[in-house]
């Protein structure tokens, strides 16, 4: 099927965290998308499988990961506004069916297809800008995944640039590990809790009032520690910034 | 060594509960990486060099026997003797027979981890031999009865002020009123000690960092000098090392050595390099006069033929735990046994076996920074997820954590259940977060709560919210 250059079909892979946590999300991404001149569709989906393949459950991870091969069949791209959902996808979906005569195949076919956010913004698309104004002072925490494994490092800061009134400060040690790790938390909640604090930490010694990053797993950490530690710093994804998608106060903020 | 890594937890806990070992990780997770960043930065042919690096241990392992044969071979050509262990216990009594055939009194040793990996010391202690480690941090870690906390800085969980209080305890001699406050003090003191043994010490054991089979010759790289005094003032030269440790040519071992400093320290190359081939010839102003290798195997051929055998390029530089945040957390004590960090988390469950050591390649956030360092490029968390597979098919996990998965994975495999179910969670959490957001406890999440809020769920999911959005589109 020719990819429309103009407008391609897009399937939303919205991650069961932002799914459940935070549909802001959902939204600011279906509406950059839209802006970019996608036609986003999203197909009905649970979780790419990443918990049970890193927990070793192969044959359970391999379960939901042919149920989104088969979601997003006959989708020109699949962004996922998460680099570790995206990088489940097209790092381990391959390895996971390398042995596989049909279904390995059609896993190359959908890693080829799919990327993270910023990423599919600015290397695919070739978005230079985005309509957005932010009257804050905010610094950016690069998640493991998808910097590592997608190489996500300057897209997302290339587009926070030209949103109107934001000032950036780089993190102190942006690209060591906030302590997340999905199961790793709760296996290991006390070394868990050191290296979030250390961020804590990092974030605080910024100064600034607002933390992004391009990870639900990621920014739920931080914010829950940040949180804890009575700090104001205000934590959003940074799909909420760059869509001007600003409506749900931040992340464990409550209602005002 | 005997392993302790069962206890991973416990240790880490009380790990991070001493302020002088978070003391000593603080300035140590920061002050390795730079230097290593700096170092790289100054080399543009490093990723190459990587490549090549995999390349070189790729083959060897791929050859493993034709090579450690051809080193066998041109260590006896050159009058050395090659000696074979299976495990620790063989290392050992091949290491206590030479002693003995020698009628060493005493022993000194240069930096070794497979000397760890066999419990060397004791054994020779327990036979009735001196034993003086002559690096310095392994030095300050015999005295103190410990094991090392980091492969290539082993004493690197201690203050230069608990040193300098060891050394007031053990070397009685020393006056009180002798200044002790500088690491040059330290060092002084114990060059003046060690200078003795050197001279005393009748058989001295060093490790391997490369073997070449084209010349039958060990490698060995130092910053103090301690091993060159090590292995050519006794008279009997005892090399201790593990079988993967062999390449094909000199080129190889230049090539890897390339490698190996600037990852580990950031150095071009370390102070000292030494190749030390077969015992000393009649022409030569010194030297000893046996040379031996003892070359242990302890599961390490096992591993061959697996997916596991990508572990065995390490060169052991200690890039990945000088880069691993949880190491930063919790030093390498934690670990429980010789190795620890990433590589430890990979080799540990092979050495000593996975019920033992399952903790390991756990804790791990797959955060992928000890990969993207690493000189020979293990994928280490690949290999940390495959423990994990043969962790969750034994069934070793504790049982709520597997039962939580299990849940988890009956729901998202039935996406019309999974829609109901999250629908209702995600509803009743919304509501109870209330207008403050979030969570300070919640049942069952302790280990998350314990330390940081709980970010309450909206209230509806997004595709629930999608689907109504596009009804409602005209």
């Amino acid at each position: 099927m020719p990819v429309d250059a103009k407008s391609p079909r897009v399937g939303l892979m919205v991650t069961c965290l932002v799914d459940l946590m935070r549909p802001a999300v959902g939204f600011a991404t279906v509406r950059l998308l839209e802006q970019a001149g996608c036609t986003v569709v999203v197909p009905e989906q649970t979780c790419c499988g990443q918990p049970a393949w890193n927990s070793g459950e192969r044959a359970a991870a391999a379960d939901l990961a042919k149920a989104m091969i088969r979601a997003f069949a006959d989708c020109d791209y699949v962004v996922a506004p998460s680099g570790s959902c995206a990088g489940m996808v097209r790092l381990h979906y391959p390895e996971l069916f390398k042995d596989d005569p049909e279904w390995g195949p059609k896993a190359h076919h959908l890693a080829r297809r799919t990327h993270e956010l910023t990423s599919f913004l600015v290397d695919v698309l070739g978005v230079e800008r985005v309509e957005a104004r932010y009257d804050g002072h905010v610094t950016y925490h690069d998640s493991c995944s998808g910097l590592r494994e997608l190489g996500v490092k300057e897209q997302p800061r290339r587009l926070l640039a030209g949103v109107e009134g934001l000032r950036l400060t780089e993190l102190p040690e942006a690209e060591v590990c906030c302590g997340f790790g999905g199961t790793f938390c709760v296996k290991y909640p006390e070394i868990s809790a050191k290296m979030v604090s250390d961020k804590a930490a990092a974030v605080a010694a910024t100064g600034a009032d607002t933390l992004l990053a391009g990870d639900m797993g990621c920014l739920m950490n931080m914010a829950g520690r940040l949180h804890r530690l009575g700090s104001p710093v205000a934590v959003r994804h940074v799909a909420e910034i760059l869509a001007g998608e600003l409506s749900a106060p931040p992340i464990g903020g409550g209602k005002s | 060594m005997i392993p302790a890594s069962h206890a991973f937890k416990e240790r880490a806990r009380a790990a991070m509960a001493d302020p002088d070992l978070t003391r000593a990780l603080t300035k140590f997770k920061t002050g390795f990486p730079l230097k290593r960043a700096q170092a790289v930065a100054a080399l543009p042919e490093f990723e190459a060099l990587r490549d090549e690096g995999k390349r070189i241990k790729d083959h060897a392992l791929a050859h493993l026997d034709l090579y450690l044969e051809r080193f066998e071979a041109k260590v006896t050509a050159a009058g050395g003797q090659v000696h074979w262990a299976r495990t620790p216990a063989e290392a050992r009594a091949a290491i206590l027979s030479i002693c003995r055939a020698a009628g060493a009194r005493m022993v000194t040793k240069g930096k070794s981890m497979v000397s760890e990996e066999v419990g060397l010391n004791a054994a020779l202690e327990e036979a009735g031999l001196e034993v003086v480690e002559t690096d310095l941090g392994e030095y300050i870690i015999q005295i103190r009865k410990e094991a090392p906390s980091h492969i290539i800085a082993p004493a690197l969980h201690l203050s230069k002020e608990q040193v300098a209080e060891d050394f007031r305890r053990v070397h009685t001699h020393l006056d009180p009123a002798r200044s002790l406050s500088e690491p040059s003090d330290l060092l002084t003191e114990a060059r003046v000690l060690l200078r003795e043994k050197f001279l005393a010490a009748d058989v001295g054991i060093t490790g391997a960092n490369f073997l070449i089979a084209e010349t039958g010759s060990t490698v060995i790289v130092t910053n103090e000098g301690n091993g060159d005094l090590t292995q050519s003032l006794p008279r009997v030269h005892v090399v201790l090392t593990s079988i993967e440790k062999v390449v094909p040519t000199l080129e190889d071992a230049s090539t890897l050595l390339r490698l190996l400093a600037r990852s580990a320290t950031g150095q071009e190359l370390s102070t000292y390099t030494t190749f030390s081939t077969g015992p000393r010839r009649p022409d030569d102003l010194d030297g000893p006069e046996q040379f031996h290798v003892v070359l242990l195997d302890n599961g390490r051929s096992a591993l061959l033929g697996t997916e596991m055998q990508e572990a065995l390029r390490c060169i052991r530089c200690g890039a990945c735990m000088n880069h691993c945040p949880v190491y930063h957390a919790v030093g390498g004590h934690a670990y429980g046994w010789v190795y620890p960090g990433p590589i430890g988390a990979v080799i540990d469950p092979a050495l000593i076996g996975l019920e033992e050591a399952r903790h390991l390649p756990n804790a791990s956030t797959f955060c992928g920074r000890c990969e993207s360092v690493c000189p020979v490029r293990i994928p280490l968390p690949r290999l940390m997820r495959l423990w994990r597979e043969k962790e969750a098919a034994a069934r070793l996990s504790p049982g709520p954590q597997r039962w939580g998965l299990g849940l988890w994975a009956f729901l998202a495999r039935r996406p019309g259940l999974y829609r109901l179910t999250t629908r209702l969670g995600m509803g009743l959490l919304g509501t109870m977060g209330g207008r403050r957001g979030r969570f300070r406890y919640l049942p069952l999440a302790g280990g998350w709560t314990g330390a940081r809020d709980f970010p309450a769920p909206t209230g509806r999911t997004f595709q629930d919210l999608y689907r109504e959005s596009q009804r409602a589109r005209p």
